[in-house]
């Protein structure tokens, strides 16, 4: 490897060789997990973009025109009553044509998981982007400021965490249902709201030690507003633990939304959600059509452990302490950076922040 | 839970704070939820009950559940309640919330101990010869293994065994606790315990037969959980220092395996343990709908279709003491496997 004897000088290359080392000093098959996760989760990301170059039907298509596959947007539109439309024929076995099979309401299963993906990525990003935007800020805020505040805001995060996940997304979707007609929105929210408590905990952590520096301490002695030592100090510093919890929970949030799905309190019907297909599908087993639960079921568990190999191999990066053994792991972990200090200098019983899985898992 | 800690190290100090910091803790929850679920528009009873009554019912049923109170008596009484183990009375059940808790935990109990006995099982032997055999093909089987049963929906899982198990092969009922045919007494409403307390086997064979599907899944989905940390806590300890001394001392390394580092493993396990427990008293919800099981979760579901909302609350606020009690619990057991946890 010729790292040690690159320049040390400001340029380009130095610096994209400098940002890729954790990755090229990565156990091969920490690599490995991460480019079989990108693989699937970019195959979900691709469906999600472009369904209609991928899906014969529409989302809630039945009807079809006979001889002609042209824009399936508008089929629905044109087919109606009219003699040349025919329907999707009900509760057909993965034959050619319907790969995956047709429902009894006569949907193409194959289109509703394609079109799936899109659902399910703008519910994980629409909820992250919800997160993250009252997480972070607060964490920030809260660990800069420390004091009485900080412990009512930790000890109200802590009371919102320990709600079940799903049941937490149960109970405010089933209050926003008072508010508003069910839609992708507030599925977000009530998906979003669950992670809120994660993004606030790992920012105010790492803002605590990241305070300490003494860069921030030179900041503050030079007369800087902690307005400006929170955005151009603090936040560069702190900002860097989030994409691993991005993608730890976005696994984590697909799975929230297939069970809210499930239960009927997720996107309402004609959307094609997986967990909503798969609770469709649930009069199907008692007659062994197994089509229609197996595949969305398998959509949703795909794109999983897609996210999940690559929050996980990007954590076994980012954080080397198990990266590498003997000699240069003892090396490794003395030049450790702040990644997994932040967790462990918060001795309290909060098991979630550990090494390797911040799952917490209790959405069965 | 975090926030308090105690100021000097002593074992005592820190469960007394912990003593008194649950119930604090609780009670903001608990206020929490009362908000969340108090605070909505419309009246529960009317949207629970709609128009099957007439007006003067609907009002009667309103003074009743004394809806027409203000929000701040409503809560006093909700808290008052709770205090007296009074969870309140569903608009649409006859029954009180504390009576069904009472009919439907042994039924969620008797599946989450079922799940996680056998999850706990998988994990430690799958996560420990991981880490042992790390990177050779059993280790990176468990990974893969882990990663894809957590990543499977549980009610997904579910369909299936019901559709291999008991569709096509027959082998084993596809849900429900217990079958019509069977006539029993269960004095405890935990089936298993009881079978062997009556000494009637075909009741406990059934009972049995009904919570092995269901337990399977469950237990199968969260072992993926444990097979992971097991695996990362073991690589650990293996890495630290004591091990490495233990090593240097000629200690040989099956016995510096067994004595030394598993144990301490162990400790985060517990933690996890605790922690998914209390979960899955609370949400276990998926597994119990998928297989019509008679516990608390399908009852939640019930009651949230009815839209039922004191009842939702009740279970909820049920829901809500069991989690702090068992985080509690763990935090106590944690401060005496560790003393580093009570600083």
């Amino acid at each position: 490897m010729g790292e040690a004897s690159a320049p040390p000088t400001g340029n380009l290359w130095y610096r994209i060789d400098h940002a890729l080392r954790p990755w090229r000093r990565a156990n091969p098959m920490a690599r490995w997990l991460v480019i079989i996760g990108l693989l699937i989760t970019g195959l979900f990301a691709f469906l999600a973009l472009f369904p209609n170059l991928v899906a014969p039907y529409g989302e809630s298509q039945y009807q079809y025109v006979v001889g002609g596959t042209e824009d399936p947007e508008d089929l629905d539109v044109r087919c109606g009553t009219e003699a040349e439309c025919e329907q999707v024929p009900r509760r057909i076995e993965p034959s050619k044509g319907f790969p995956f099979g047709t429902t009894a309401a006569r949907f193409d299963v194959f289109s509703r998981v394609v079109h799936g993906a899109r659902v399910a990525f703008s519910i994980v990003l629409l909820s992250t982007a919800l997160a993250m935007g009252i997480g972070v800020p607060l964490g920030l805020f809260s660990g800069y400021r420390g004091g009485k505040l900080d412990r009512v805001l930790v000890t109200l995060m802590d009371a919102v965490y320990v709600i079940p996940p799903l049941l937490l997304a149960i109970i405010v979707a089933f209050v926003l249902q008072a508010y508003f007609d069910p839609g992708l929105a507030s599925a977000a929210v009530a998906v979003g709201v669950v992670y809120v408590p994660q993004y606030y905990r790992v920012i105010r952590n790492h803002t605590l030690s990241v305070k300490e520096e003494p860069f921030v301490e030179a900041a503050r002695s030079m007369g800087a507003k902690p307005r400006t030592i929170i955005t151009r100090y603090v936040f560069f510093n702190v900002v860097q633990s989030v994409p691993v919890i991005f993608t730890l929970n976005a696994a984590d949030a697909v799975l929230t939304l297939a069970g809210l799905g499930f239960l009927g309190y997720g996107v309402p019907f004609p959307r094609a959600e997986w967990g909503l297909d798969v609770s469709q599908a649930l009069s199907d087993v008692v007659s062994g059509f197994w089509w229609t639960a197996f595949f969305p079921g398998l959509a949703t568990m795909l794109l999983v452990a897609g996210l999940t190999l690559v929050g996980e191999g990007l954590n076994d990066i980012v954080n080397p302490l198990l990266r590498v053994r003997g000699f240069r792991g003892r090396v490794a972990r003395r030049a450790l950076p702040a990644a997994s200090g932040a967790a462990a200098s918060e001795p309290g019983p909060a098991p979630s922040e550990g090494t390797d899985t911040s799952t917490p898992g209790g959405i069965r | 839970m975090v926030a308090t800690r105690a100021r000097s190290g002593s074992l005592r100090a820190y469960v007394l704070g912990r003593l008194a910091f649950a119930p604090v803790f609780l009670f903001l929850l608990l206020t929490l939820l009362f908000l969340l679920l108090r605070v909505m528009p419309g009246d529960p009873v009317a949207a629970a009950l709609g128009d099957r009554v007439s007006a003067e019912q609907l009002d009667a049923r309103r003074e009743a559940a004394g809806i027409n109170d203000p929000i701040l008596v409503q809560y006093g009484r909700y808290m008052g309640g709770v205090l007296q183990g009074d969870l309140g009375t569903p608009v649409t059940d006859p029954r009180s919330v504390s009576r069904i808790v009472i009919d439907r935990f042994p039924a969620t109990f008797e599946l989450t101990m079922f799940a996680m006995l056998l999850a706990v099982g998988i994990g430690v032997l799958a996560g420990a010869v991981g880490a042992r055999f790390r990177d050779g093909p059993l280790d990176v089987g468990g990974r893969l293994f882990a990663i894809l049963i957590y990543a499977a929906p549980v009610f997904w899982l579910g369909i299936l065994a019901q559709l291999l198990f008991a569709n096509r092969w027959g082998l084993l009922p596809t849900g429900n606790r217990m079958s019509a045919r069977i006539s029993y007494e269960a004095p405890t409403g935990f089936y298993l315990l009881d079978g062997f307390l009556t000494r009637d086997w075909t009741f406990l064979w059934t009972a049995f037969q009904h919570l092995l599907m269901p337990g399977l899944t469950l237990g199968l989905v969260i072992s993926g959980v444990f097979i992971r940390m097991v695996r990362v806590n073991m690589l650990q300890t293996l890495r630290s220092d004591y091990v490495e001394a233990a090593h240097a001392r000629g200690i040989g390394g099956r016995r510096v395996l067994f004595r030394h580092a598993f144990k301490n493993a162990l400790v985060p396990v517990v933690t996890i343990m605790g922690l998914q427990f209390a979960l899955l008293l609370g949400g276990a919800i998926l597994t119990e709908t998928t297989f019509s099981w008679p516990g608390l979760g399908t009852a939640l579901v019930g009651f949230i279709n009815r839209r039922d909302y004191v009842a939702v609350q009740g279970i909820v606020t049920f829901f809500a003491i069991m989690v702090v009690s068992v985080s509690l619990l763990i935090d106590i057991i944690n401060g005496l496997l560790d003393p580093r946890v009570r600083y």
